[in-house]
């Protein structure tokens, strides 16, 4: 079985300071780490590799990104974790993706891991599922983080899910089973959680709370230390330039702003019995 | 290649960009800026060069779509249904937007109902709130539980038809369906705008959602595709009243024409449901009145007197993002960029500090009366009442009052 985890570096805090008066933002010396829903995403695939590992079958999972260099290191905490191998891309020719460009450029990650020079890193996860067509081999399960906590647009999964044609469960709470070819979730929608099954390969995003990242075991951070984490450029991957990057994103930041707030803000005075007698006016000047 | 772009003979290297980038993604050495590795091409950057040195250049690969962007006309409104078959309020909302962005435009509105069998049927509904067309079909394998045959079936629909703009509501569904037809059909989508404008010369959709965070509002164009998509968090519009209400109760409304439109025989669904347990209690969404409460409460003991005030002011209960992290209440209570957005007529807020997350979700608020002992918290900033005091006393003779009525 091959698990391909996706995952995107975004700043630690995501509270952003605003300078009041020049209306800039505060930089102090945020780090990056991995979006806390990729990082729930990344222990459920090692959770299924731990439970395979224990019936004596083979499972790859594999951590991918796009982003700067310095997102190296993240990956490189990601097989400290447990993860097989890893790969960054990694190319000023991804710079400014908007979500279709970032999912084109995750298919390319996602072909290039499932190719014979990069499989060979754990010769025990070739796929189980069937193959629909010759070439590189698609992995049995793409995990992501429902969303990102920076960009929270949650459109990454469903984008792969397109563009390998594969079926997509979106904020899944709970993995049920993997078996005979099929994958058995828990997940969220409008009218409640629904259970749901659906054949491998597939894609699935997974709610923050699904798992609780481990930490890195010291033999995993030895390990790792000396790990490939293979980082390769647009054109090393086959990506088309006219589909990354700022020329592959058709949607463009065109203005951006600080939010005006409402100043017209009127403060109750008097006794406490007084203020609660004008809030339960207001209250049924809404309808109680 | 495309990139961002420094005129070294117009930058007088004051850090200006350095200061209002995000990222790191530019610096200042030998008075000239230069872009790093970091670099996102978010343009924060060339907003604040007080010289105009900085440009975002693109290849004209980007601009090359092929398409010719007269041949698409229209805003298309995606309709969904609940679990019992009624449409959800956000399509009022999103029908209510379209109009006066199609009235703008000098085009039609027309919406996309799919059904599965069970339901009562809402096309004639759909048809009364002012569109001019609905497409319909009722099809067993339209049910929710795939995303994709929605997709295929729209798609299919999209490249006959040519919206030039596309609208979902921003459900779980919406948000699942949007991103697999903007990847089918290779064309923008905006999530979770909270503002939606149209340039009525070339069709632009102006769609403005918070960004950072929530710390700045960007306004964003998909220039040379289409159709444009945008997902609407439900409760960020107002629908308007004779939308609601409908042609032939007096609205000033014609009665759209129903155009039958088969989803293709080969499309299969892949998700089978094996099971669901429907979401009990109301939904803090759809909720007129709203008990929100944060951080400020002190300790979970103090949650009981929350529930009470909520009883009694007949609100649903919401909180902040904290509170569900800290286990207190579950996540179906969560206001806010992750959780829900509200549209109440009133909400009371106790104990909030008023994150830029929490605020962006409360935005659709008819009135908001805040009660903090901070009188400097970011809440009173968007109140129309504040209440400068202790919440527990407070909410105590709240209680105390609300029962002396019964």
């Amino acid at each position: 079985m091959h698990i391909v985890v996706c995952v995107k570096a975004v700043p630690s805090s995501t509270e952003v300071k605003m300078d009041p008066v020049t209306h800039t933002i505060v930089r102090d010396g945020r780090e990056s780490v991995v979006n806390p829903f990729d990082a729930a995403a990344l222990e459920v695939a090692l959770a299924i590799k731990d439970e395979r590992a224990a019936t004596g079958e083979g499972c790859r999972v594999s951590v991918l990104s796009m982003g700067i260099p310095a997102t190296e290191a993240l990956l490189r905490d990601g097989i400290a974790r447990g993860a097989s191998d890893a790969l960054l891309l990694s190319d000023r020719a991804f710079a400014g993706a908007d979500t279709l460009a970032t999912s084109y450029a995750l298919s390319c990650g996602i072909r290039e891991l499932g190719s014979a020079s990069m499989s060979d890193v754990a010769a025990s996860g070739a796929p189980e599922h069937e193959e629909a067509t010759p070439g590189p081999s698609l992995p049995d399960l793409i995990l992501c983080g429902k969303m990102a906590v920076d960009g929270d647009t949650a459109q990454i999964g469903p984008e792969l899910a397109g563009l390998f044609d594969m079926p997509c469960v979106t904020d899944m709470r709970e993995l049920v089973a993997i078996e005979r070819g099929r994958v058995t979730v828990r997940h969220a929608t409008d009218a409640g959680i629904e259970l749901v099954e659906v054949p491998l390969p597939a894609v699935l995003t997974v709610a923050k709370d699904i798992a609780q990242p481990r930490m890195p075991s010291i033999a995993g951070v030895r390990a790792a230390a000396g790990a490939p984490v293979a980082v390769l450029s647009a054109a090393r991957v086959q990506a088309d330039p006219a589909r990354s990057g700022l020329a592959g994103s058709p949607t463009q930041v065109v203005r951006s702003f600080v939010p005006e707030r409402s100043d017209a803000c009127e403060v109750l005075e008097g006794s406490v019995p007084q203020q609660a007698a004008r809030i339960i006016a207001l209250a049924e000047e809404a309808g109680l | 290649m495309s990139g961002l772009m420094v005129d070294a003979a117009r930058c007088v290297g004051c850090k200006r960009c350095e200061r209002a980038c995000a990222f790191g993604g530019i610096v200042v050495e030998g008075r000239l800026a230069r872009p790093t590795d970091a670099c996102t091409l978010c343009g924060g950057c060339v907003e604040a060069c007080p010289v105009d040195a900085i440009s975002i250049e693109r290849d004209e690969a980007g601009e090359g779509s092929g398409r010719d962007l007269s041949a698409y006309r229209d805003i298309w409104v995606i309709a969904q249904v609940d679990a019992e078959g009624a449409l959800l309020p956000v399509v009022f909302e999103l029908v209510g937007k379209a109009l006066e962005l199609a009235e703008a435009r000098g085009c039609q509105v027309v919406a996309v109902l799919g059904e599965a069998g069970r339901a009562p049927r809402q096309a004639e509904r759909l048809a009364a709130t002012g569109v001019a067309e609905v497409i319909h079909t009722v099809d067993e394998r339209l049910a929710y539980a795939d995303a994709e045959v929605f997709a295929q079936w729209i798609c299919a629909l999209a490249e006959e038809r040519r919206p030039e703009a596309m609208l979902f509501g921003a459900t779980a569904f919406g948000r699942e369906l949007a991103p697999r037809v903007a990847v089918r059909l290779q064309t923008g989508l905006t999530a979770d705008c909270t503002a939606l404008d149209i340039d009525p010369k070339t069709g632009a959709l102006l769609q403005t959602r918070p960004a950072f965070g929530g710390n700045l509002m960007a306004t964003i164009e998909c220039p040379a595709h289409r159709p444009q998509m945008a997902t609407v968090r439900p409760g960020v519009f107002a629908a308007p009243e004779r939308v609601t209400a409908g042609a032939g109760t007096g609205a000033d409304l014609a009665v759209g024409i129903i155009t039958q439109a088969p989803l293709a025989p080969e499309v299969a669904p892949r998700v089978a449901v094996l099971g669901i347990e429907p979401v009990t209690g109301g939904s803090i969404a759809q909720a007129e009145r709203l008990v929100v409460v944060g951080r400020g409460i002190g300790s979970k003991k103090n949650l009981p007197l929350m529930e009470r005030l909520a009883e009694l002011l007949h609100a649903e209960l919401g909180c902040t993002r904290p509170l569900v992290e800290a286990g207190w209440l579950d996540y179906a209570h969560q206001v806010g960029q992750t959780g829900a957005a509200v549209a109440p007529k009133l909400l009371v807020s106790i104990g909030v500090s008023g994150a830029i997350q929490h605020l962006a979700g409360i935005g659709g608020a008819e009135t908001v009366v805040a009660i903090n002992e901070d009188a400097a918290a970011p809440i009173f900033g968007v109140a129309d009442y504040a209440v400068v005091g202790d919440a527990i006393e407070v909410v105590t003779e709240l209680i105390a009052q609300l029962e002396a009525r019964d």
